[in-house]
């Protein structure tokens, strides 16, 4: 029988001994794990990103159930261990449950240090720790409006930025005179704070908390020198201890944490200890690499090699908010016989300081510019001589490696043992290894062989270079995210989130503040910044109508001779005689040359002036005919079969159906643009499923399809869901407009939109979390009470861009 | 020598827009930039005879609205890798007031 570990803490550090340990000895144990959360294991340091809704709960799962049921490891979650019975090798779980062990790994991780003050126990007071937090957060964001975090170290600021990222308005307490005291000097810190500070989250430094006020709920924070700050949050961030409650209990040697020496084991034999519950040569760590550099020695002692000793880490740190570069590592704190080698660039914004000693680095702040990060964290470590490139040090490898040489080959230069991944202490020749030994040829692949940029990401670019490096012609590059344009460096995501974080408001205020390149822009990225900021600020945002394509500043479809179609609305492809009438006198009356039955059951009159447009849509006005938005990014048509009102086959009235959605959702603009259709029944003669958003009835309700297309490269619709009612018909559709609306690419169709996040993620938004489907739909009627106003009639009658269809004169 | 003819006022075009006047035969785009600064093309693409007063004016370049090619608003030059010229017409600007001088051939064309 093979001996039994037991492992309390379904953690990073523990689960990470596990992972070593199964890549040493697959077969050694029989190991059972307790988690006192109910989550799998997740990666901790993404809860910023996560509350910045950057990222998912999908995307920080290190391990699914199926890889502690592949590596054979019996999981317990939400299960606590009360005790661990020393003498008779058990533990016992909170159930009453005995459990023997051969060897039982400690990684109870830390807790979340609560300052000892009145009202710390109030509701509303939320620590910054696990994934329930981040949903507490998250939850107070959406119903409440202020929030305060105390504490304005690396944890603090980036729960602040993730609050802020949510709407909120954000007040930041720190007691000592500048951010991040433990990582960033004077300098930095200000700097830190001035961006924060533009960004608009509120910072009070010397910020000593009292009280937190309230009756039956956190009301606000009372400081010291009675302030009172108001808020219906408060964000307790202020360091985490090390959780030792259960090692203490039975005996174990403690002190700050559980104490182990240089082979990971505690005072009992039997028992090792691994990550931020462990106290090794008097220092405690909460940050990830060193619980890492822990986990390895943990794995070589379980699989037996005794030699195998841990020595220490030296830490660097990186803040993880969206567009603050900032690089902390080691000491710079000023002893005797240190030296300072410091650059400053006020105007772009760059601060960098090495802090030398006996010629070695001892300290690096780099702020605005932390490319070099990587490099000076490799000299520090290896405590390398730096006599002779002192002159040119600070200005980094590129200058200081000899030669100003492009990013690839300073990569290519770094000895095999530099470190690349800090937080998963990977190394360059690790990385290299790995990609000829496994034909890797992807940075997913190198994710998941090496652990290299699975955690922060921070250095993808870095795996990047090495996969280029690697295999030469052979890497075809990775998903690497494109910029919108030539404009701008940034991404479409960046953007997007950036708007909403900054609250920019206007083209020009994007283009000032994300540093536009080109003075207002190209025809690429002006209409994707007018939807994005329309999208984002509905009633609020100024429609740019110059950053318009042509189609949509006329409301009408060029063609190619110049002249325009037109294309009115027919509610679910129904029309009548009226209609019908008003439609041929227009075409007489116009001399219009073509008139053509399109494929989503509406009739496009071709070939108007475009002076005539106004006189055209009038006559059509008096009939009762609007504008079908044929020509915009937009709610396109909802295409219609008979359905039970006529056909002997038809299950529902997927006419009147066809007819109210096109109701709710005309006059939307979207990234791109979207058809529907509905079916009566799974005959589909609507041709629901090559539709952004179809509906198939069937006897028992509506299924509801999407991400379809019949375009260049035809794509059938993915199944939602079904639904019985047609209210849900409705809300489910809204809903998913708006998060298309939300969350593709400008002129991203639905279905490469949905190939991109995946049909789990917009399943997750929209079947499985009722209260999100609510909020999506919600927010869509609001946008919509801005934009379904015909603008054929402004046109026609009220005079709107009058100049846009008339010629000037000659004098 | 062409002569300088009035054509309205600066004002009558908005800002990174254009608008058209008829000159004989000749259709001409009057483009104004974002500083107001005034351009004259013939309207249309040397590439497909698109017409580029309905395109998307930025700094001092334009993108035609059939198939985007991009050209300068001042020579008429299609912008790298865009080759092909748009015809440029003199235009000038006085008191708000803006003339053109389109080239007599192309009057007496029609």
């Amino acid at each position: 029988m093979k001996p039994k570990l037991v492992v309390i803490g379904n953690g990073m550090a523990g689960m990470r001994a596990v992972e070593e340990l199964l890549e040493r000895a697959p077969d050694a144990y029989d190991i059972t794990v307790f988690g006192a959360e109910p989550n799998v294991n997740y990666n901790r340091i993404m809860l910023s990103p996560l509350l910045a809704g950057e990222k998912s709960f999908a995307d920080i799962i290190i391990n699914d159930l199926s890889w502690y049921a592949d590596n054979h490891i019996t999981l317990h979650l939400g299960e606590k261990i009360e005790a661990i019975d020393c003498a008779g090798k058990k533990v016992v779980t909170a159930g009453g449950a005995k459990l023997p062990y051969d060897r039982l790994l400690i990684a109870t991780g830390s807790d979340p240090f609560i300052l000892p003050i009145p009202g710390a126990g109030l509701p509303g007071v939320v620590t910054f720790r696990d994934r329930g937090d981040v949903e507490q957060m998250l939850e107070a964001s959406r119903r409440h409006k202020r929030a305060v975090v105390i504490g304005g170290g690396l944890l603090g600021l980036e729960a602040a930025n993730g609050l802020l990222a949510n709407g909120m308005q954000v007040t930041v307490l720190h007691l000592m005179p500048n951010l991040m005291e433990r990582q960033l000097d004077e300098a930095a810190g200000y700097l830190l704070q001035r961006e924060l500070e533009v960004r608009g989250m509120e910072i009070i430094t010397r910020a000593n908390s009292r009280e937190i006020y309230g009756a039956d709920k956190a009301e606000g924070v009372l400081l010291d020198d009675g302030r009172r700050i108001d808020a219906d949050l408060v964000v307790m961030a202020v360091g985490i201890k090390p959780n030792i409650a259960l090692a203490k209990a039975a005996g174990l040697t403690c002190e700050r944490g559980v104490v182990v020496d240089d082979h990971m084991v505690t005072s009992d034999p039997s028992i090792l200890a691994v990550g931020e519950c462990v106290q090794h040569r008097g220092a405690v760590y909460g940050l990830v690499a060193p619980l890492f550099d822990m986990a390895k020695v943990v794995a070589a002692q379980l699989a037996d090699d005794a030699a195998a000793a841990y020595e220490g880490s030296v830490t660097n740190t990186r803040l993880k908010v969206t567009g603050i570069d900032l690089f902390s590592a080691g000491d710079f704190s000023e002893g005797e016989g240190c030296e300072d080698i410091i650059l400053r660039d006020a105007s772009r914004g760059v601060y960098k300081r090495l802090v030398l000693k006996d010629n070695r680095i001892r300290g690096a702040v780099l702020y605005g510019d932390t490319g070099d990060g990587g490099w000076y964290f490799q000299m520090l470590r290896d405590g390398v001589d730096v006599s002779g490139m002192r002159d040119s040090l600070i200005f980094g490898q590129a200058f200081a490696g000899g030669g100003r040489e492009n990013p690839k080959s300073a990569v290519a230069a770094l000895a095999d043992s530099a470190e690349i991944c800090g937080c998963n202490g990977v190394c360059k020749g690790r990385i290299v290894t790995a990609i000829s030994e496994h034909g890797l040829t992807s940075v997913d692949e190198v994710r998941a062989k090496t652990k290299a940029s699975a955690s922060c990401g921070s250095c993808t670019g870095l795996v990047e270079q090495l996969l280029q490096i690697t295999l030469g012609d052979g890497y075809l590059g990775g998903p690497a995210v494109k910029s919108v344009c030539k404009c701008t460096d940034l991404s479409h995501d960046e953007i997007r989130r950036l708007i909403l974080v900054r609250e920019l408001k206007t083209i020009p205020a994007v283009m000032q503040e994300l540093q536009w390149k080109s003075a207002d822009g190209c025809a690429t990225c002006r209409p994707a910044l007018n939807y994005y900021l329309l999208c984002e600020w509905p009633g609020e945002y100024c429609d740019d109508y110059q950053s318009r394509f042509i189609n949509e500043r006329a409301h009408a479809n060029i063609q190619k001779d110049g002249t325009y179609s037109v294309v009115p609305r027919m509610w679910g492809g129904l029309t009548n005689a009226r209609e019908l009438r008003a439609i041929a006198d227009v075409v007489e009356k116009f001399a219009i040359p073509t008139v053509k039955v399109t494929g989503g059951q509406r009739l496009d009159l071709l070939g108007v002036q475009k002076d005539q447009l106004p006189e055209v849509w009038k006559d059509l006005n008096a009939a009762g005919l609007v504008s079908g938005h044929a020509y915009g990014k937009a709610l396109r048509t909802v295409k219609t079969c008979v359905g039970s009102e006529w056909c002997r086959f038809g299950t529902q009235a997927s006419m009147g159906m066809g007819v109210e959605i096109e109701k709710m959702t005309w006059g939307s603009w979207t990234p791109h643009k979207v058809k529907m259709a509905v079916s009566g029944c799974p005959r589909n003669c609507a041709e629901a499923t090559i539709k952004d958003f179809g509906v198939v009835a069937v006897d028992s309700g509506w299924e509801l399809h999407v991400g379809g297309n019949g375009g260049i490269k035809v794509r059938a619709t993915d199944l939602l869901c079904k639904v019985e009612t047609a209210e849900e018909v409705l809300e489910y559709c809204g809903a998913f407009m708006q998060l298309y609306r939300q969350e593709a690419h400008y002129l991203e169709r639905t279905a490469p939109w949905l190939e991109r996040v995946g049909l789990d993620h917009i399943r997750e938004k929209i079947v499985e979390d009722k209260e999100n489907r609510a909020r999506l739909h919600a927010r869509f009627l609001h946008s919509q009470k801005f934009v379904q106003k015909d603008p054929w009639a402004e046109r026609a009658s009220e005079g709107v861009h009058a100049h846009e269809y008339r010629q000037l004169e000659m004098a | 020598m062409a002569e300088w003819i009035e054509t309205g006022k600066v004002t009558d075009i908005p800002r990174l827009g254009a608008r058209t006047v008829q000159a004989g035969g000749l259709r001409i785009a009057i483009f104004r930039t974002a500083n107001d600064e005034i351009f004259a093309l013939e309207d249309r693409c040397p590439h497909k005879d698109g017409p580029l007063s309905q395109g998307i004016v930025h700094g001092r370049s334009v993108t035609c609205p059939l198939h985007n090619q991009v050209f300068h608003l001042d020579s008429g030059q299609g912008a790298d890798p865009d080759d092909g010229c748009a015809r440029s017409i003199a235009v000038r600007v006085t008191d708000g007031r803006v003339f053109l001088a389109p080239a007599p051939q192309q009057q007496a064309a029609e």
